[in-house]
């Protein structure tokens, strides 16, 4: 018996989930980002981690 | 203007992460074989289980995270208790979306309302629901709210060991079998594919633990600036 419909349902949910939270937490991080002077963001302070670069 | 909550060492977790994400796919769908009871549902299985376990990870974390912000009274702890309250909130959610999904054709049912550890799991999820309208409720003393949150997360927490033992305790009120995974009962790859499984969704917790946290330390810092302009500019005021 194939249960591919409720096993493509459920990983589809799952990965729908994680990626809509995945994308309001990043736009949320941008948004309060803009907000704070760079050098109250500690993670963006040190060494090679202060390249510019905007991808996650 | 670097914006983003991300950091060199969390693009390389968050590439990892990926990278463990696409094999667990192909060892789900491709090499792990269909189960003899279960057929291909077991594939449900293959995150339906990971989730239950991070969602115990992340409110356990929080739990621990809020006595230690209501003893050292640390904003620290608080951040990450409400990180992983609201990423332990995805998961228990997901959680009991991907098991009423397999429930249908292996038990064929989508709930049981007897089943003590769907009931448990879904009292722990609306508590820690609760949890979170709490953080999000306006309030004149937002750190006597924050102190509130935390005694809930502690006693929510109580819940997970009961939703764990549940299927030892109460083995004639509940549709699911005891643990096979600590005792071995699965084949190689299936148990393969579910460590792989652990593995991806404990990348996963921390990649959105860290990005989750910086948010919160950004709204932290945005009131503290705000508190700061207001204070300097009663001064301005008062010194004309």
């Amino acid at each position: 018996m194939s249960y591919i419909g409720y096993v493509l349902a459920g990983w589809l949910s799952t990965f729908l989930a994680f990626a809509t939270y995945i994308f309001f937490v990043l736009r949320r991080g941008r948004s309060y980002s803009a907000k704070v002077p760079e050098a109250r963001r500690r993670w963006i302070d040190s060494g090679s981690e202060n390249k510019g670069s905007n991808n996650d | 203007m670097n914006l983003s909550t991300g950091s060199y060492r969390t693009k390389i977790l968050g590439l990892v992460m990926a990278a463990s994400f696409i094999a667990l796919i192909i060892f789900a769908f491709w090499v792990s074989p269909n189960d003899d009871q279960q057929g291909g549902a077991v594939r449900l299985l293959y995150i339906h289980v990971p989730l239950a376990i991070s969602t115990y990870v992340c409110y356990i974390a929080c739990g621990i995270a809020s006595l230690v912000f209501l003893i050292k009274k640390k904003i620290w702890w608080d951040y990450i208790a409400l990180s992983t309250a609201e990423i332990g909130t995805i998961f228990c959610g997901l959680t009991l979306l991907t098991g009423a999904i397999w429930g249908r054709p292996i038990w064929n049912t989508w709930w049981e309302w007897g089943d003590v550890r769907l009931v448990t799991t879904l009292i722990l999820f609306l508590l820690f629901l609760g949890y979170l309208a709490l953080r999000a409720m306006p309030s004149s003393n937002p750190n006597a709210n924050v102190r509130r949150a935390a005694v809930v997360a502690i006693v929510a927490t109580i819940d997970i060991p009961i939703i764990n033992r549940s299927v030892e305790w109460w083995q004639n009120r509940t549709l699911h079998q005891r643990s096979t995974l600590v005792e071995l009962k699965i084949e190689d790859w299936t148990f393969f594919t579910l460590v792989l499984g652990f593995l991806a969704f404990g990348l996963l917790i921390i990649w959105l633990t860290i990005h989750r946290f910086r948010v919160a330390w950004l709204a932290g810092e945005i009131d503290s600036l705000e508190t700061e302009l207001a204070l300097k500019k009663r001064l301005e005021e008062s010194n004309i």
